[in-house]
């Protein structure tokens, strides 16, 4: 048995979802392995964020189940939950493939937003927020304390209060994982974050989530176009293909599976083999 | 050069020549011609003279439009648009502004040039600015379009109306209460007439807030039309058309502002005055805006406050986050309709009588273009839309029907030139630092 399966946080069973007559995912089955970074890969239109908004809850599936169990033992079944109570309950949060920040509010804002539940749980309904009871200012002190901590390690501290939209495309993506770093997470789920980077900032973004691996109760799922980085940091690759698994592994496994070669170059399966010469593995 | 300004003029002239025609063939028959009663049936009787003005309007205008505006080098607008202060400039002024307005609004009443019709106009214009802060809540940080405010306006008005007039003078009958209850029927009432606005927002958020933009907007607006309509034809219970009169005036906190023993001027010795009750309407309204804006200013800063803009900026992210959003526009629903519901409440004590007519479409688009104008989110833009709007039909009341003209055409010129109303810098709720205002092109206006 693979070590993700050992000890899986998440569990994605016969998973499918048609849009109509498209069937973007068709009975996807993998795990996630606790404290692992799992990288899900695949061609453009292969159903990789289709998976994520099953998992976050933006789309109910079709069929199949997804039960995600945190480091405490609290089991929850995602299908059956509305998407703010995945974030809220089941402590998975996500970024955006298209980067979706609050534009208009600074960057510590954004991440005091992120610490809305404890912070409305802190404010009794705004009740002792009105008053300004010290119950209320000690949470919210604390938060401004987790969103610096999550500013120094995505290197935003010194622009905390511009406002989001006005800083540069990699520093958006950081903030956006910063934001989500702010939930507390116990599964995050990252859609393309090294979508437009530049070497320098990708190789940044991997030092940031092997940190996160290591320093936090937090286990990674992944979407990524570009093999140097998944082939880097993961420790697990799943690879859909029009919806279907064609493999999953470890890296170096999945990097030399015919399938995949022949995904990724689109060749029928018996060139696969000149096509594997050609490229050297 | 000289060839290519002689272009310019001929290239005017022809699409100036254009329009003139345009205006002849629609102007002709619709202005030129009318039909008038004769003995023997209708005749046609011609206004050339008018056609022509017209056209000579038309085509003067078009032409100076064209060689100074669109197709000069240098458009005289250009100038124009460096006359409106910069956003930035713009930043501190609501902090030196707010101070010094509270302190000229508390001692209005007692300003040589204040006379009774001044302030009775300025109890309206802040009633407005009420209105007009509790409805920023709603369409200002939440970014929900409310088209039906003036649903909640007239709860708080029937709910003290009905509450006073009937339901109170029911329990003293049957003996559970006192009658001297009646002398506190206004602070009473408002509490629940807030709390009960509050509860219609609920009601009329539940099913209308899973929608969002255009739809929002037309079905609140059909909400403010139902419970209009509603009191209309609820004949036994609101009065339908003829509305609910002899609503009790307020007290100074149980003593009633009347001539003689007991009253307000008996009891601090004062000369009686009918000016009296109206500046205590006016620190009334004015204590009932200050707690709107005060409230409002406070949530902002609050989780909740920040939820509503977060929701304003991306709805989806908010989600992503584990933010309810239902919940989070039910409360900016909610809490705006209790402040119009308090404003409701003072409008009826105030009036004595009130009947659905004054909650019609009308009201509800007033206050919004109040927000509006103002910028969407601003306290101090509120403020000065209200004095300038209320203000200003009050002004232009001789000029009768080209009252609404001016209106509309004011309200032109400032979308053009400041598209994000007034003030529509927005300023962060916390920071780590400094707190630097946020220009408007970086705030969204929600999607609804
Ligand atoms: N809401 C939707 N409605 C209809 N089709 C959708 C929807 N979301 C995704 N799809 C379809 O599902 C397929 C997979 O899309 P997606 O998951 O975005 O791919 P990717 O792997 O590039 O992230 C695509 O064919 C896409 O058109
Ligand atoms: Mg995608």
């Amino acid at each position: 048995m693979a070590s993700w399966s050992e000890n899986p946080i998440l569990k994605v069973e016969h998973l499918t979802m048609r849009f109509g007559g498209l069937v973007a995912i068709d009975d996807l089955s993998f795990d996630v392995g606790r404290g692992d970074i799992t990288a899900l890969i695949g061609p453009n239109g292969a159903g990789k964020t289709t998976v994520f908004n099953c998992i976050t809850g933006f789309y109910k599936p079709t069929e199949g189940r997804l039960k995600l169990r945190h480091h405490d033992g609290d089991t929850f079944l995602l299908e059956r939950m509305p998407d703010f109570k995945i974030a809220r309950h089941a402590k998975v949060a996500r970024t955006f493939q298209n980067i979706r920040l609050f534009g208009g509010m600074t960057v510590l804002e954004n991440l005091m937003v992120a610490q809305h539940n404890p912070l409305m749980h802190a404010s009794a309904f705004s009740f002792a927020g009105i008053f300004s009871l010290p119950r209320f200012r000690n949470a919210e002190a604390k938060a401004v304390e987790r969103a610096t901590y999550w500013l120094e390690h995505v290197n935003l501290i010194d622009r905390a209060d511009d406002p989001a939209s006005d800083l540069p495309y990699g520093a958006q993506r950081r903030l956006e994982i910063a934001r989500a770093m702010c939930t507390g997470p116990e599964l995050l789920c990252l859609d393309e974050p090294a979508a437009g980077l530049n070497p320098r900032e990708s190789a940044e973004l991997n030092k940031l989530l092997r940190y996160i691996g290591a320093n936090h109760e937090t286990s990674i799922l992944l979407i990524e176009h570009d093999m140097s980085v998944v082939m880097e940091i993961s420790d697990h690759v799943v690879v859909l293909d029009y919806g279907e698994k064609i493999s999953d592994g470890n890296p170096e496994k999945v990097k030399n599976d015919p399938a995949v070669i022949a995904a990724y170059l689109g060749v029928d399966d018996e060139e696969v083999e000149t096509v594997e010469q050609e490229v050297g593995v | 050069m000289a060839a290519t300004t002689e272009n310019r003029v001929i290239a005017s002239l022809k699409d100036s020549l254009i329009s003139a025609v345009i205006a002849f063939a629609l102007f002709g028959p619709i202005v030129g011609l009318k039909t008038e009663t004769e003995p023997g049936g209708l005749a046609l009787s011609a206004h050339f003279g008018t056609v022509g003005v017209i056209v000579a309007i038309v085509f003067v205008g078009r032409l100076l439009l064209n060689l100074l505006v669109w197709k000069a080098d240098r458009p005289i607008t250009r100038g124009l648009s460096g006359l409106i202060p910069a956003q930035t400039s713009l930043g501190g002024f609501g902090k030196f502004v707010a101070p010094v307005a509270l302190l000229f609004a508390l001692i209005f009443p007692f300003l040589p040039i204040t006379d009774r019709y001044i302030l009775d106009l300025s109890v309206l214009v802040l009633t407005y600015v009420m209105l007009g802060w509790g409805l920023n809540i709603v369409v200002g940080l939440a970014g929900l379009l409310d088209l039906g405010y003036v649903a909640f306006y007239a709860v708080g008005a029937y709910s003290y109306a009905l509450l006073s007039t009937k339901f109170f003078p029911m329990l003293v009958e049957m003996g559970y209460v006192g009658g001297g209850i009646m002398d506190w029927a206004f602070w009473i009432c408002l509490p629940l007439a807030g709390i009960l606005a509050a509860f219609w927002g609920i009601i009329l958020g539940f099913p209308v807030l899973r929608l969002r933009g255009d739809y929002l907007a037309i079905v609140t607006l059909a909400f403010g039309e139902i419970v209009r309509i509603v009191l209309l034809n609820w004949y036994w219970f609101t009065g339908g058309p003829d509305g609910i009169s002899r609503i009790p005036r307020p007290s100074f906190f149980g003593i009633p502002f009347s001539r003689g023993e007991g009253g307000f001027a008996d009891t601090f010795n004062l000369d009686y005055s009918s000016m009296q009750r109206i500046v205590f309407f006016y620190y009334l309204i004015l204590a009932l805006a200050l707690l709107t804006n005060l409230v409002t200013l406070r949530l902002r800063r609050l989780p909740i406050g920040r939820a509503w803009e977060a929701l304003r900026e991306d709805e989806i992210a908010c989600r992503s986050l584990g933010i309810n959003t239902t919940n989070t526009k039910l409360t900016a629903f909610a809490i705006g309709a209790m402040f119009g519901g308090f404003a409701g409440s003072f409008f009826a004590t105030r009036q004595g009588f009130i009947s659905p007519e004054s909650f019609t479409f009308i009201e509800s688009a007033v206050i919004l273009a109040i927000v509006v104008l103002g910028g969407l989110g601003s306290q101090i833009g509120v403020v000065i839309a209200a004095v300038v709007m209320i203000g200003g039909f009050e002004i232009f009341r001789q000029a009768e029907e080209f009252r609404m003209l001016i209106f509309g055409l004011l309200m032109v010129f400032i979308m053009v030139w400041r598209p994000r109303g007034l003030i529509s810098s927005r300023k962060p709720s916390i920071g780590l630092h400094s707190r630097k205002a946020i220009g408007a092109e970086n705030v969204a206006q929600g999607q609804g």
